[in-house]
């Protein structure tokens, strides 16, 4: 029990004091998540909602590999990025291997299928006869996925915070292409990782703190735009 | 004047011919009932007719010109609108869906304002303007559904079953108070419905639609009292129910 309160002391202190190493930490791991979700948002929603309304040959063929993909272990996303970015693989010459690039890439091979999966599963749901009410009522191509998306709100953000999950708790593959180097690609779950294997639990426990923190602050947000009331 | 017509025209879906009408036309003021049995047609005929959906063959005309049932002629479906059988209201207050189609059309906000308290007074729920579409009665959501079709000044107003899911009192006074206010816009109206007792109130004109054909149209009066030999199997039933 000793060991949780030492920690939980020190940890405080840690994050009262300010850090330097804990807030570059903090700042890379809100930088690469932040950029990893927006990737996956803006093209993810699109696709999802292309996949959602239309039907063409192959469809569920593309189906399964999307909900295959939102099931990827982190670790088998890690290695194909850093097969990709090895100094001999097809990107090796762009030298993006052990950088916060490499790590942002990793994340968004994993949200990215589950921002596709939800947003087309969200608008698969659609009544047909609302699709048609929408038509009738004059809107363009454009109005008409405009009020589509007003009326999956819930479901659409609901796959941003999943894929936002997805991410932040995602060490593997960051751990894999990014290196864990100090200063450079060391994010919260890399490092807390690295701190729990040379038994500085202060650390760590602060470090989770501040990611558990950051979390909650980011679903919080999201969550008030999802329950706010609609307007048309 | 003729404003929409269709010259044999097809709708095929799963191999099934679900539409099959050499000749049809809607005159312009006209309050045309369709009605028909189940899955006889009435619905896919509503939307070929609205360019909702393009037909297998044939041609659909507006005012006598040749038109496609494609995203290019939003200008031309922005002169009909729609009210189906369920409201389909959105997640906003009454007044922002009554609004919708006007904002749609880049309306200016002062005149859309003015049109939806108009329209929200003429259907008796100008009270509800601020409540959320989705907590009103079926009654009470179905006159907001007519008011955001009517609101939009259309050319043709269809109608898909619209009271069809109302209890008797309500669809009653509803249809009392429709009929008034068509009255007074003489919008060209096409009505799909399987009442007899509906249409009988509300429409000049009817067409009875079985297996996909038109199979007797004239006026409203006339067929109902003397049925062809196609339509009277399927009209028959209704008077004996109910005496009409």
């Amino acid at each position: 029990m000793e060991i949780f309160i030492d920690g939980i002391i020190k940890a405080i202190k840690m994050i009262l004091s300010g850090d330097k190493e804990v807030f570059d930490i903090t700042y890379t791991t809100l930088q690469v998540c932040l950029t990893a979700i927006l990737i996956s948002t803006v093209v993810g929603i699109p696709l999802g909602v292309l996949l959602g309304l239309n039907s063409f040959p192959g469809k569920k063929i593309v189906l399964v590999f999307v909900n295959i993909g939102m099931g990827l272990p982190p670790v088998v996303a890690g290695l194909y990025i850093t097969m990709l970015l090895w100094r001999s693989g097809p990107l090796g010459n762009l030298g993006l291997l052990y950088t916060t690039h490499a790590i942002i890439m990793a994340q968004v091979l994993v949200s990215l299928p589950i921002i596709i999966g939800l947003t087309a599963a969200a608008f698969q749901q659609i009544d047909h006869k609302m699709l048609m009410q929408i038509k009738a009522l004059g809107a363009t191509g454009f109005q008409r996925i405009g009020l589509l998306l007003r009326e999956t709100k819930l479901a659409i953000l609901a796959a941003i915070m999943a894929g936002l999950g997805r991410v932040l708790a995602e060490v593997g593959a960051a751990m894999m292409v990014g290196g864990n180097i100090k200063g450079d690609t060391r994010i919260l779950t890399t490092s807390m990782v690295m701190e729990v294997s040379k038994g500085n639990f202060d650390v760590a426990i602060a470090l989770s703190f501040i990611l558990m923190s950051l979390a909650f602050m980011i679903t919080f947000l999201l969550t008030i735009l999802q329950q706010r009331k609609q307007r048309v | 004047m003729k404003i929409l017509q269709l010259k044999d025209v097809k709708y095929i879906a799963n191999k099934q011919t679900l539409l099959d009408i050499p000749h049809f036309s809607l005159q312009q003021g006209d309050l045309l009932g369709i009605i028909g049995p189940n899955g006889a047609g009435k619905s896919t005929l509503l939307k070929v007719l609205s360019f909702l959906q393009a037909p297998t063959k044939g041609q659909v005309l507006y005012k006598g010109e040749e038109k496609q049932a494609n995203s290019l002629n939003l200008e031309l479906r922005r002169r009909f609108a729609v009210a189906l059988q369920q409201s389909l209201l959105f997640d906003t207050t009454v007044h922002n869906n009554v609004a919708l189609g006007l904002k749609l059309r880049k309306e200016n906000k002062t005149v859309i304002n003015e049109k939806v308290d108009y329209w929200l007074e003429k259907f008796n729920v100008a009270s509800l303007s601020k409540k959320n579409a989705r907590s009103l009665s079926g009654g009470e959501a179905q006159r907001v559904n007519l008011a955001r079709a009517l609101i939009l000044a259309p050319e043709v107003l269809f109608l898909d079953e619209p009271f069809s899911a109302l209890d008797f009192p309500t669809k009653a006074q509803l249809i009392q108070d429709f009929k008034e206010i068509l009255n007074d816009t003489s919008t060209t109206t096409f009505f799909v419905s399987h009442d007899l007792l509906e249409i009988r109130h509300l429409t000049k004109s009817l067409a009875v639609i079985i297996d996909g054909n038109v199979k007797q149209m004239g006026n409203t009066k006339e067929v109902i009292e003397q049925p062809n030999e196609a339509t009277a199997p399927f009209l028959n039933k209704w008077k004996e129910l109910y005496t009409l």
